[in-house]
């Protein structure tokens, strides 16, 4: 239903809605852009990573022009399926050695990770790591 | 750590500015949340004089491991100790490809608990990814219920030992917010020596019921004496073991202190608690603590605190990367739980196994340990303290009624015995009451002796602690081979207490002018001689007589 309405809402124009419907383009703070890198661990702090996401969030906008109201927000394609419930019978595991050579490094069946997470660069660091940056 | 607590108000500021200048671009960035959402994080107001003493605000978190045979989304059997990585699927290492798989049984778990929990059952719940690295979370995230959680709504009702002697008791009850189904995570070992951590996935993707209580307790022992009554009902349902040290059952406390009437404090997590005593302690000295820092004008961080059971203190934990931001989002392989009213509200043609109907489940629950208790009081007209203690001890409950049923005194003569010198002395040396050396039966036969007039009170008492001491001999056999039996003869008696009178003559004449009380040292005086074996009642009537 919701669908529906949003391609209804893009045909009926038959150009981009105006960018004059929308408020300006979203100024990404140097310090949310460091948050989501860290969030995401995806570096994307170049001239192009930042038109992207601006893009990527005017194109999201759209979902604004569209009356909601009375729709229940859909969660999932499935949501029309029914949830398969399982019968709680152990049918799965005894893989370790399958599993354990999917890792580089393995002690007596442990899976070998360094001691905690590896703790991000630090913002100077990070910036003369990246070239093109801008920030 | 305070340059990026720092740069988490930045953040905050600056996504406030951007939704304020752009309403629309608020989509983008979901809500930041914790999973405690609800929390009240004003810091406390600068030290006043204190008109008010400071207390203590505790809300609890329980994770209780599902007791089921599989794992809440693949089929991995579910076992405490096996060989690192044995029970472990490619779902659970989080193979590319693999999808969830739930377990009706744990569903079945969390509608009884929320029903034992006096839960409003949601109909349709949902699944959420809850997003976070660490190595024993192989997929980067958790799959949990953010949004909608299973059940909702609930109490708790608990009672303790309190007041100034710790006689009486205070019952209490504590809202239940909700419980949700998540998986838990996997086990990490760290290996400092080396700088390393292994990973063992045994544990990663089986069912948990996590709890999350309002913080309305006050103290540890409130907080020791929920949790206690939750893993009673928990086990009483078979939904979870509840053995806190093998980690079935796991309690993370979060305190913080205020005046009452005041907004709440900045709070602290305590986590690392392995058994209920030590989760009293571990609260008690956390509220101490910041009760002591804001009292001297510090001010309380907001942190995460492991508990050292050795010191008795809480610790900063190791530095999470500043505040968390879990980005919850639906769950997209999994469409909604829903679960069925009655059989009248099924969907025709549904097969039976894919249907949880909560009717089913109510109609199958087992008796609690409140009716339990309430059901001790009516049947054998003891003391609610009594059935309190009966049911709270493992096992005592059993033994009593065992005992009951093969001896005749009163079963408020005989409560005493069990709350009182049995579980006494299995308390002193820490053990359980299966490991009672004494049995109902034998207990039951010393119990005979005393009603039968064999032998004194204090007599039993002595024979009770040599039962204990020789593991297996009767009660008769001991009062037999230590003469214990009460002397009833009458000449013996009149012999023993003339010897008395006629070697005290200050006070017989005393007890003749009128002092009563020094009788009683006539008559102990007489059960001296008679190394306590003579009948109190003739003893006090032949010295009554001679003082005359």
């Amino acid at each position: 239903e919701f669908i529906r309405k949003l391609w209804e809402g893009l045909l009926v124009q038959s150009k981009p809605p105006l960018t004059s419907h929308f408020p300006f383009p979203a100024q990404i703070p140097p310090d949310l852009v460091d948050k989501l890198e860290r969030l995401a661990l995806v570096d994307f702090r170049t001239k192009q990573g930042l038109e992207c996401l601006e893009k990527a969030i005017r194109f999201a906008d759209q979902l604004h022009v569209v009356d909601t109201t009375g729709i229940e927000p859909m969660d999932s394609v499935l949501e029309d399926r029914a949830l398969y419930l399982r019968e709680d019978t152990a049918v799965d595991g005894g893989c370790a050695e399958e599993l354990l050579k999917l890792s580089r490094k393995t002690v007596e069946e442990y899976f070998v990770v360094p001691p905690g997470n590896i703790p991000l660069p630090k913002k100077e660091e990070r910036s003369s790591m990246l070239k093109h940056s801008e920030l | 750590m305070a340059a990026s607590r720092v740069t988490a108000n930045e953040i905050f500021l600056n996504i406030k500015e951007i939704s304020t200048r752009y309403p629309k671009a608020l989509c983008l960035f979901r809500q930041i949340s914790t999973s405690r959402p609800h929390y009240d994080k004003q810091p406390e107001p600068r030290t006043k004089s204190a008109s008010q003493q400071l207390v203590g605000v505790v809300g609890l978190e329980v994770h209780a491991q599902i007791n089921s045979n599989t794992k809440l989304f693949s089929g991995s059997p579910v076992r405490f100790s096996a060989p690192p990585n044995s029970l472990v699927s490619f779902f659970d290492a989080s193979l590319p490809g693999t999808l969830p798989m739930l377990n009706r049984r744990c569903v079945e778990a969390a509608v009884m608990t929320g029903l034992a929990l006096n839960c409003t059952i949601n109909k349709k719940s949902y699944f959420d990814r809850k997003h976070y690295f660490y190595a024993d979370l192989p997929a980067g995230y958790q799959i949990t219920q953010q949004r909608k959680p299973i059940a909702v709504d609930g109490v708790l009702t608990y009672s303790y030992f309190g007041g100034k002697k710790r006689s009486q008791m205070i019952r209490k009850s504590v809202q239940i917010k909700q419980i949700q189904l998540e998986q838990d995570s996997g086990k990490s070992l760290h290996d400092d020596d080396r700088s390393q951590t292994l990973i063992d996935l045994n544990r990663a993707g089986v069912g948990l019921m996590e709890l999350v209580m309002e913080p309305e307790m006050k103290s540890g022992e409130e907080a020791a004496a929920a949790v206690r009554e939750l893993q009673l009902i928990l086990q009483a349902l078979g939904t979870c073991q509840g053995n806190m040290s093998e980690g079935q059952l796991r309690v993370d406390a979060n305190v913080s202190v205020h005046r009452p009437g005041e907004p709440l404090g900045i709070r602290t997590e305590v986590k690392n608690i392995n058994s209920i005593r030590y989760l009293a302690r571990a609260i008690d000295y956390e509220i101490q603590r910041q009760i002591d820092a804001v009292q001297s004008g510090r001010a309380v961080q907001n942190e995460t605190r492991a508990y050292d059971s050795k010191s008795g203190e809480t610790v900063p934990m190791r530095e999470k990367e500043g505040l968390q931001d879990y980005r919850f989002m639906p769950e997209p392989n999994l469409p909604a739980l829903i679960v069925y009213e009655d059989n009248a509200s099924l969907p025709t043609g549904i097969d039976p196994s894919q249907a949880v109907v909560v009717q089913k489940i109510k109609d199958r629950l087992p008796e609690l340990p409140g009716v339990k208790r309430d059901r001790l009081v009516q049947t054998y007209g003891i003391l609610p303290e009594h059935s309190f203690t009966l049911v709270n001890e493992d096992g005592l409950m059993e033994y009593f009624e065992t005992l009951m049923k093969t001896t005749q005194r009163e079963p408020r003569k005989v409560i005493g015995w069990v709350t009182n010198e049995l579980l006494g002395h299995l308390k002193q040396r820490d053990m359980s009451v299966s490991q009672s050396p004494i049995s109902p039966a034998h207990l039951a036969e010393l119990l005979k002796l005393q009603e039968t007039g064999r032998i004194s009170s204090s007599a039993a008492k002595q024979v009770f602690q040599e039962m204990w001491r020789s593991g297996g001999k009767t009660a008769c056999q001991i009062v037999q081979e230590q003469e214990l039996g009460l002397v009833h003869d009458s000449a013996q008696l009149h012999s023993i207490c003339q010897k008395v009178v006629d070697s005290h003559p200050d006070e017989v004449h005393a007890v003749r002018n009128g002092n009563k009380k020094v009788l009683n040292k006539l008559i102990g005086l007489v059960q001296k001689e008679t190394k306590g074996r003579a009948d109190p009642v003739l003893v006090k009537e032949i010295l009554q007589q001679m003082t005359q």
